[in-house]
């Protein structure tokens, strides 16, 4: 039963748009909020049902560019998404979902396609498939350490002025731009795989610290771990 | 049997060479060199080596290298059989087997389901098998509903007889366009990849092994084949035990797959089966290997699907140790491990190893799975008691143990 006092976590469109391991996100939000004694509940929206209005924290993943064109057309005439960030909730968009985020993203002959217009990128396709690790410095206005991740996309991501960049890239393509993801307010989008939170759980930290407030520190021995392993795998000397 | 022209004739020639070279010094089983120095010199020699022969393509994300070898096995009942057996599964593979066995008048080929088009035009194979799609080395691999768009394409037209599981809703939309298709209904673990209409988008209705678009016409056709537990149900409705030696639901599967493909050859099932119940380790999987009295069971698994099929064949009394890397052939993504439920490990004792254990550590623990970490397999089992214990590795972990305890298949 739904209680006032627990986390309410949105997986948006798992049927569509979860082909990249991005259940690790919600995974690591449910392990590190749990571990703080917040009770969490994770719903599971289908892309047939109706997304909740009333999740403090949504997360939508990355996937073939069918499926993405599929899910776009859904959140589009759906709404719920935008009811619930007009309403102050918390985003996570990954990847294929970072770019449905934007006005426009290519389809799978590159042509452009309308996305939900929630943050103010626009992307297209790019002239070679980005592959591999990633690593960028965050935004310094977030206080987060450097970013880790695996990107695997074919998008070139424009800013435009309503948002900022998430990070400045250090190895990997990102944005195509220099950049990796973007932030405005509540709302963040990354191409990083990996899965991005449990690569970065400073960044997971970041998200629940917006719908909890603050948040007692964690054993991140094992996250720590994995981090310096991928970044001296990636990092010249 | 098949004249080969002089060119293909010496093309076909040096590449069992380099075969037998790479063999002998120790590089490899030879069976993806020899081939390549064959291409190489004959770019058509796969079309030339084809004629003539009757051959079935297996392909699927999972049980393909199994699966070919059951189908082997139960075509021995007609003659020989030239087969890529240690899973050399792209062109060069298969220039190599159809070279090794030159008078063989059958030919079953595991095919990558990436080059499936590709070898499906090249040697206008009369059979093809087609199991499971699934997400696997997302990095590198094309995405699985445009693979099964390849599909269809390449069948469209074709006079070919494909044999197909029709419990797996992107399998049946892939194997849909060929003119004759026969439904086997083989059952599916793993169903991530197919909540979606393959053709509309739509949502899918499942009931049972049943499923149905809710807004289009596409639906799971009716299986001729079926797998009952350990039963397998032929067209006629007769059940046959199957009691094969490989073990888990996947297999049985795979088995009841490679009874239909023989029996679109002629083969029966009163024949084909006591085949397929020989077959007890391929190439490695399966296979038990001893060190100090710790016997350890290799299982292979490669991607979330294969690792459900290891769970459901590993013993819950048994401890586990669990092997990842990232290497080429394996995915340099690790993304992967967070689609696997570990969940079903918590009770036993986990040892995890591989290049990759830091990632694999990082899931055990966020899923609450307590395991110990292990700089190299023979560290992990050395830890273990006496007995038996079970093995999950992916690709290139998998081989570094067999390579390190011999090869023997």
């Amino acid at each position: 039963m739904p209680s006032d006092s627990a986390l309410r976590i949105v997986w948006i469109y798992p049927d569509l748009l979860s082909t990249y391991g991005d259940q690790g996100n919600v995974l690591v939000l449910e392990r590190r909020a749990r571990l703080r004694g917040i009770d969490t509940e994770t719903v599971h929206v289908r892309s047939a049902d109706p997304v909740p209005e009333t999740g403090d924290l949504y997360l939508i993943g990355g996937g073939e560019d069918r499926p993405q064109i599929l899910a776009a057309e859904r959140l589009r005439r759906d709404g719920g998404l935008h009811r619930a960030i007009a309403g102050g909730a918390v985003l996570l968009a990954v990847c294929a979902g970072y770019q449905i985020m934007g006005s426009t993203f290519g389809g799978e002959e590159g042509q452009p396609v309308d996305g939900i217009g929630l943050l103010d990128i626009s992307s297209s396709r790019g002239p070679a498939r980005a592959v591999g690790e990633l690593v960028a410095e965050v935004d310094a206005a977030l206080n987060l350490p450097t970013l880790t991740g695996f990107e695997n996309h074919m998008g070139v991501t424009h800013l435009g002025p309503g948002v900022k960049p998430l990070s400045k890239t250090l190895v990997g393509i990102g944005n195509g731009d220099g950049f990796e993801g973007c932030y405005t307010g509540h709302v963040v989008g990354t191409y990083l795989h990996g899965p991005a939170l449990a690569r970065n759980p400073a960044l997971a930290d970041l998200l629940l610290s917006w719908c909890a407030g603050d948040l007692a520190p964690l054993d991140d021995s094992r996250y720590e771990a994995l981090r310096q392993e991928r970044l001296a795998a990636v990092l010249p000397d | 049997m098949t004249q080969l022209p002089l060119r293909a004739q010496l093309a076909s020639a040096l590449g069992r060479s380099a075969a037998t070279l790479s063999r002998m010094t120790g590089r490899g089983d030879g069976s993806v060199i020899g081939g390549r120095v064959g291409l190489l010199l004959e770019p058509d020699l796969l079309r030339k080596l084809a004629r003539d022969r009757k051959l079935a393509l297996i392909s699927a994300t999972n049980g393909k290298t199994t699966t070919t070898r059951l189908v082997t096995s139960a075509l021995l009942e007609l003659g020989e059989v030239a087969t890529n057996a240690f899973g050399a599964n792209m062109p060069a593979g298969h220039v190599s087997a159809l070279s090794q066995h030159k008078g063989a008048p059958y030919g079953v080929l595991e095919v990558d389901e990436k080059y499936l088009p590709e070898v499906l035009d090249t040697t206008g194979a009369g059979v093809v098998c087609l199991m499971n799609l699934s997400r696997d080395q997302m990095d590198r691999a094309a995405e699985i509903w445009l693979l099964a768009q390849k599909w269809r394409r390449a069948l469209s037209g074709k006079p070919t007889h494909v044999i197909a599981n029709c419990d797996d809703p992107l399998v049946t939309w892939g194997a849909s366009t060929a003119a004759k298709v026969t439904w086997v209904a083989g059952g599916q673990r793993w169903k991530e990849d197919s909540w979606c209409c393959p053709e509309c988008g739509g949502p899918l209705d499942r009931k049972d092994a049943d499923w149905a678009c809710r807004e289009c016409t596409f639906h799971r056709p009716e299986p001729q084949w079926a797998v009952d537990d350990d039963v397998a149900i032929d067209p006629n409705g007769e059940r046959w035990l199957l009691d094969i030696q490989l073990p888990g639901a996947a297999n049985r599967s795979n088995a009841v797959m490679a009874l239909a493909v023989a029996d679109a050859f002629g083969v029966p099932v009163e024949r084909a089966l006591p085949r397929l119940r020989e077959v007890t380790s391929v190439a490695g999987r399966y296979t038990t290997v001893e060190r100090d009295g710790r016997y350890a069971r290799l299982l292979l698994s490669k991607n979330p699907a294969g690792w459900l099929e290891a769970f459901d064949v590993a013993d819950p009394q048994l401890p586990i140790i669990l092997a990842v890397n990232a290497q080429g052939p394996d995915g340099r993504d690790t993304s992967w491990l967070w689609d696997v439920d570990y969940r079903i490990l918590r009770g036993r004792p986990v040892f995890v190893t591989g290049q990759r254990r830091l990632d694999l550590a990082l899931r055990l623990d966020v899923a609450d799975v307590p395991f110990m970490l292990c700089d190299t397999f023979n560290e992990a089992l050395a830890m273990q008691p006496p007995g038996r214990v079970d093995v999950i590795a992916n690709y290139t972990a998998f081989q570094q143990i067999r390579s390190e305890f011999g090869r023997a298949v």
